[in-house]
């Protein structure tokens, strides 16, 4: 079986990459095949990156507060290369009224704090085929 | 000897993951009293650097804010004051923590988000506008550009008529742990210490008041690494720094007494204890023994502390007022200088003004209602406090060594070292919660169904806008032929070698931006990236 790929990214000016490392851990320790951007990266870097690993599934970190700026660019971006299929999940401090907003711009989960790594891998693992 | 009786675990661990055993007795605590502990205020300061501590004066209360533009982050300041609160401690946001103006591109959606947007001069004098700073001390949250945020500051209170003789307060300016753990650095390590060393320089002739860093072991735990991690980089971090001092051929004794540091308090109130109380001791003694400081000032660890954000819920967030008041009650049984207690609604948001008054009253209320300001360091002596107080130091002598076997600090950077430490032990903290062995009420045990009903804070999307009309306005009604000078000679002198100090300050009083100022170092710097390792 193919092994699911995962793009873990750090969009935007912020640093705290704690969350985006212990989850791209637990979905390579869950038998994914893990590609962490590291930080500071903008929405074309994250789109190009996407479609060069070829991946799957897009994990985006942000605990700065600009993710209803930042979530759209990205799927755009995305979208602009032909990669807007990939599932879309968005981690980090998403107050609860940002997190209908960022559904209805194509974002498939939001996982807050608190989130369990092992209910991230379930849900990868029940919408993408390995 | 008595049956052994059942007990609830296979094993008792701290939130680090330390075994702690059923008992502890003489032998497990053997000490020299007058080379190990010493009274208060004696040599190597293990019970705290002043003989009277919180008798003769009271931690200082010291809540950390800033949000959207300067105005609204100085009615906060102006609240908090009037409820009673004895320091100020500035929180910037991201575009001014890493050098950007309001209107650079990737400013774009953080603007006044995580704290409060400077731009220029202009922007600083809003923030303490009406606030003396001749009465109070400020502690300023930045780092990579600390330099020019301390030159605004110098400015401001240049035209309040208050001489930089006269002001005191704290920058963090420890650009270590940016590479370590909080990942806001901008240029390279080498240029950075430079920097860093010229601040020193600068402020020990025209600042002698201010803390010119704040050696923070903070961020190091928030990143997730253990109690001894933290205890262990954060020294090493500042080892680093007076090497670097020495290096740039300043007397130790000259800029060692400015030196401040930044602790984490977490969950486990003896584990949090026993940490402080091994950090005055392993500082006092390198600093006499191997740095060869004479001036006692130099020997004294003093730090803040603030109570950890990461231990806070977004679930059943009421409980976080239970979790900061002990994390806060072992920060002050640990002999801090200074707190700032977490408000209940921070995993969710920027704190609202109700939750940030209930957090400083906590605070109040440990200072005189609960007695344990009666004596100084009433958990010395404790056979269990003292074992894990020399256990911890021992501990952290190990990692001095790693580090040192890696060439030092930076080479130790650069080779990934601390951030797989730390990845290693954020990971094996996300086990332990998801397996239960570790508790987080309201989370894996005592789980409810409930949404939180608390009020947040939000931050007006107009934020933004009116930051950049307000830049756009300065660039525009300011001496350009001046501005662009100013910024040449700091150009040549990062260059060449001159104290960078004065040229940042005669740039900043012509309101040269800190986007110019920061973007005229970086074209002589660069900018560092770190490999992404997860």
């Amino acid at each position: 079986m193919e092994r699911i790929r995962v793009l873990v990214a750090k969009p935007g000016l912020d640093g705290h990459d704690r969350g985006a490392r212990v989850v791209a851990r637990a979905l390579r320790d869950a038998g994914m095949e893990v590609i962490y951007t590291g930080l500071r990266q903008t929405p074309e870097d994250i789109a190009e990156a996407a479609v060069q690993e070829d991946v799957q599934v897009v994990g985006l970190s942000i605990l700065s507060g600009a993710h209803n700026t930042l979530v759209p660019r990205v799927l755009e971006q995305l979208r602009a290369r032909g990669a807007g299929n990939v599932l879309f999940l968005v981690g980090g401090i998403i107050p609860e009224e940002d997190v209908e907003f960022l559904k209805s711009a194509g974002v498939h989960a939001v996982f807050g704090p608190g989130t369990s790594t092992d209910d991230i891998v379930e849900f990868i693992k029940s919408h993408v085929k390995g | 000897m008595a049956r052994e009786s059942e007990e609830r675990q296979k094993r008792f661990i701290t939130v680090s993951g330390r075994e702690i055993k059923r008992l502890y007795r003489p032998e497990d605590a053997a000490l020299d009293y007058e080379n190990d502990l010493g009274d208060p205020g004696c040599f190597p300061f293990t019970r705290g650097i002043h003989d009277t501590m919180y008798r003769g004066r009271v931690w200082t209360m010291r809540q950390f804010a800033g949000f959207g533009t300067a105005e609204e982050s100085n009615r906060r300041y102006k609240y908090l004051l009037d409820n009673g609160q004895t320091g100020l401690s500035v929180a910037f946001d991201l575009p001014t923590i890493m050098g950007y103006d309001s209107d650079h591109p990737r400013a774009d959606g953080e603007v006044g988000k995580l704290g409060v947007a400077i731009d220029s001069l202009a922007d600083m004098e809003i923030l303490f506008d009406g606030i003396p700073l001749d009465q109070v001390t400020t502690s300023m949250t930045i780092n990579a550009p600390a330099a020019v945020l301390l030159a605004m500051y110098i400015a401001v209170a240049e035209k309040q008529g208050v001489s930089p003789r006269q002001i005191s307060g704290t920058i963090q300016n420890d650009i270590l742990k940016e590479y370590i753990a909080q990942k806001s650095y901008i240029f390279p390590p080498k240029p950075s210490m430079r920097i860093i060393t010229d601040i020193f320089a600068y402020c020990a002739r025209e600042v002698p008041r201010w803390n010119t860093i704040s050696i923070s072991g903070y961020h190091i735990r928030e990143a997730g690494s253990t109690a001894v991690q933290e205890l262990a980089f954060t020294l090493a971090d500042g080892f680093a720094y007076v090497q670097a001092g020495i290096d740039a051929g300043l007397d130790v004794d000259e800029f060692a007494p400015r030196l401040s540091f930044f602790f984490n308090a977490h969950n486990d109130i003896f584990e949090e204890v026993a940490k402080y109380r091994a950090a005055r001791r392993i500082w006092a003694r390198v600093m006499k023994n191997k740095f060869k400081a004479k001036n006692p000032r130099s020997w004294l660890l003093r730090f803040h502390t603030q109570t950890a954000g990461c231990s806070l819920t977004a679930q059943q967030p009421e409980l976080n007022i239970i979790r900061t008041a002990y994390q806060a009650l072992a920060a002050v049984l640990g002999g801090t200088q200074s707190l700032h207690t977490n408000s209940m609604d921070e995993a969710l948001a920027l704190p609202s003004e109700e939750a940030v008054r209930i957090a400083l009253r906590t605070q109040q209320i440990l200072a005189e209602e609960s007695g344990v300001v009666n004596t100084v360091d009433p958990l010395g002596g404790s056979y269990f406090i003292e074992h894990l107080t020399k256990k911890m130091e021992e501990e952290a002598y190990a990692y001095f060594d790693r580090i040192d076997a890696l060439g030092g600090v930076i080479p130790a950077i650069e080779k990934g070292f601390f951030q797989r430490e730390i990845a290693d032990a954020a990971y094996d903290y996300q086990r332990r919660v998801q397996s239960g062995e570790t508790a987080v009420i309201g989370v894996n045990r005592f789980a409810t169904e409930e949404q939180p009903a608390i009020l947040l804070l939000k931050i007006d999307p107009a934020v933004q806008e009116r930051q950049v009309d307000r830049l756009n306005r300065v660039r525009s009604t300011r001496d350009s032929a001046r501005v662009g000078e100013a910024l040449s000679r700091l150009e040549a002198a990062a260059r060449g070698t001159d104290n960078l100090m004065p040229h940042i300050l005669e740039a900043v009083k012509c309101y040269a931006t800190l986007g110019e100022i920061m973007g005229t170092l970086r074209g002589v710097y660069g900018e560092y990236v770190e490999e992404a390792l997860y």
